[in-house]
């Protein structure tokens, strides 16, 4: 028997804080005792409104459905459009977002390639230049140019599909890049002309142009480098998602990319990827809206990315207006990352499968966020890009259905219109009405 | 009228007042190695960006007057001399060739270039050689502030003074500076000067027409205590 508590008096149960729970309460334990802020890959954790906060409405009286493997419902795609001699035609608007070899293993950006190619959409180099593998499995390659131009040159920039300009990225907008000493292998720390095993931090802003006169400028020079034939891509953080689109236009991009802060990365400080940037929910109609302003709507191609994981947020995000989505999270998720499998390999690591983010550390098992040649050689390209390519295929086939029964013969005819949300915060972000009611937040008094 | 007017049998003059940037870096980008002792002269630049950027063949190219962003931009063996002065990112990502400004240089001079050589006869504004990784930088006059910015490898030789933050966060570039230092960047630190720094330096003030002694320049480089994440440094961020 307790002798401070009677059995007839209740004991009062241990209470845990809202505001200090058992996860804050550990990273402050973490940070007392290493004096360093917690770095992780991926995008923010946390409960965001979303995707998931909209609901399609289907066809029935007022308007009329296709039929579900019968009639056509296009999903290609032709991006810049603008000003490049040669635009780059996709057969599904889901494209692959720039993640480096560095922090991806060669055979797991072989894979990306191999599986983009296999369903006729594009995939995206990262900081750390283009690798010969990644350019050889590649049907369509975007180039990033990003501010430390780690591994740019000529004769890659020639060999690109097209460009994209990188000021920022959902995960981190406003931030560098991160690539610490585990994965700064020689092959690597070749590319990127670094020593070996030092931690690499890249700059934020870009080494010779600051703003969007500038910036107008630098794409004057990269057109007037590839002949005018590439599209020029620009690469936001979602944060001022308006005026941030419209400088972008004023700079003469063709295509704008707009990452939501659930985008991930693969290596930042958790506070900036928690408490920076907005979601993509609340960014797009902004951005569509600025280039509906301008003029430029179906012009300038807008894509998105941040948290897209299923057709019916591909379906959700063209319907908003984008033209296109990126996957980058999801696509490494379809090569094997977090697989039940390595369950037993993650619990050494100190995590589960489904929770893995410490993709700076090098030692992923899966073989995909690793430059240690042992855990990279574990993944198969083959196999691995045919997993991507399937999963791609499931992404598109998701979006078609949706499209269909919302009487589309294209994914690009979705429309806002077609949309309703689940929560007065989504109506206000995504512009459309809550469900059961005429009622925008905003709009409509 | 054409804006290219041969004079002679190998040399080429481009109007830039007539003809249009397009076809001026169409015109020097689709020289082969046939044409490699070409000269060519550019008139009325004006200040026009992005002239004479790509060029992938030794060839040799004068811009007579002011030219501005991005001039010779990620030039690839071409030997380029401006007779003015430049504007922002000259020889911006060079990878080889030799880019001589007889003028200033506005700011980024030498950005992120991976080889070559980039001389320039005057001054250079604010971060001169930022995250340049191979190349080799020349500058008669004085450099701005964060000259040398994150930069990775090669040299820069500053022939006159060096303004605030030099070589802040820098990697495994040499700096030479034969004037003052206004202050230097975070983990950029004076070092001796070895056989091999002479050497380096020697060759590229012969190289550059300077007649100063090596020994008349004190060798800055990365101290290298920020190559890896301490909290003790975090102060010199």
């Amino acid at each position: 028997m307790n002798e401070t508590h009677p059995p007839h008096i209740p004991v009062t149960k241990p209470r845990y804080s809202a505001t200090f729970d058992q996860g804050t309460i550990s990273e402050i334990q973490r940070a007392a005792a290493t004096g360093i802020y917690d770095i992780r890959g991926g995008g923010a954790k946390r409960k965001l409104p979303h995707f998931d906060d909209l609901l399609f409405l289907g066809a029935s009286i007022s308007r009329y459905p296709l039929e579900g493997y019968r009639e056509r419902c296009g999903t290609d795609v032709v991006l810049g459009t603008r000003f490049a001699k040669k635009p780059i035609h996709l057969k599904t608007p889901v494209t692959i977002a720039g993640m480096s070899f560095g922090a991806l293993s060669g055979n797991a950006k072989e894979a990306l390639g191999r599986g983009a190619s296999a369903v006729g959409t594009s995939t995206t180099t990262g900081d750390g230049g283009m690798t010969p593998e990644e350019r050889g499995h590649s049907q369509t390659l975007v180039y990033q140019y990003l501010p430390s131009r780690y591994g740019m040159n000529l004769a890659d920039l020639r060999k690109a599909d097209a460009i994209e300009v990188v000021v920022g990225q959902g995960a981190k907008p406003g931030g560098g890049g991160m690539l610490l000493g585990q994965k700064i292998s020689p092959r690597v720390a070749q590319m990127r002309n670094l020593p070996e095993g030092i931690d690499q931090r890249s700059a934020c802003r870009h080494p010779d142009w600051t703003g969007p006169d500038d910036l107008e400028i630098k794409l004057l020079e990269l057109r007037e480098l590839t002949g005018w034939e590439k599209p020029v891509y620009i690469k936001l953080g979602a944060s001022r998602p308006y005026y941030d689109t419209a400088l972008a236009v004023k700079a003469g991009a063709d295509v704008v990319v707009l990452d939501g802060m659930q985008g991930g990365t693969a290596a930042t400080q958790e506070i900036f990827i928690e408490h920076a940037g907005i979601p993509i929910l609340a960014a797009i109609r902004p951005a569509v809206q600025a280039l509906q302003d301008l003029g430029m709507h179906r012009k300038v191609q807008l894509i998105v990315s941040g948290g897209i994981r299923n057709g019916a947020d591909v379906a959700k995000a063209l319907a908003l207006g984008a033209d296109a989505v990126a996957i980058g999270t999801a696509a490494l998720v379809a090569l094997g990352d977090n697989a039940p499998e390595l369950e037993e390999e993650y619990q050494k690591l100190g995590t589960t499968a489904g929770a893995y983010d410490d993709w700076h550390e090098g030692r992923d098992p899966a073989g995909i966020t690793t430059q240690d040649p042992v855990l990279a050689a574990r993944l198969d390209p083959v196999k691995a890009g045919r997993r991507l390519a399937n999963y791609l295929s499931v992404l598109t086939l998701e979006a078609q259905t949706i499209a269909r029964a919302c009487g589309k013969s294209h994914l690009h005819n979705l429309e806002p219109e077609d949309l309703v949300a689940l929560t007065m915060e989504a109506a206000a972000m995504a512009q459309v009405p809550l469900a059961g009611t005429g009622w925008i937040p905003g709009k409509n008094f | 009228m054409n804006a290219l007017a041969k004079t002679v049998e190998k040399d080429a003059i481009y109007d830039l007042a007539t003809g249009g940037l397009r076809g001026l870096n169409a015109a020097l980008q689709a020289l082969d190695e046939k044409n490699a002792e070409k000269l060519w002269t550019i008139r009325n630049p004006r200040g026009a960006h992005a002239l004479a950027v790509g060029v992938t063949v030794p060839v040799r190219i004068t811009i007579d007057g002011h030219a501005g962003y991005y001039c010779a931009g990620m030039n690839d063996g071409a030997l380029i001399t401006i007779n003015g002065n430049t504007g922002t990112g000259v020889a911006e990502n060079m990878m080889s060739g030799l880019v001589h400004v007889r003028g200033d240089a506005s700011q980024s001079a030498g950005a992120t270039a991976h080889g070559g050589l980039l001389l320039i006869e005057g001054n250079a504004a604010a971060r001169c050689g930022i995250s340049m990784k191979g190349a080799n930088i020349v500058v008669k006059g004085d450099v701005g502030h964060m000259s040398a910015f994150m930069a990775q490898s090669g040299n820069l030789v500053v022939c006159g003074d060096a303004g605030e933050a030099l070589g802040d966060s820098l990697y495994e570039a040499r700096i030479f500076v034969k004037g003052t230092v206004k202050s230097l960047g975070a983990d950029c630190e004076k070092k001796e000067m070895n056989a091999e720094d002479k050497e380096i330096l020697a060759a590229l003030l012969q190289q550059a027409g300077c007649c100063e002694a090596p020994e008349m320049f004190t060798r800055y480089g990365s101290a290298r205590g920020l190559y890896h994440f301490h909290v003790d440094n975090a102060g010199a961020y």
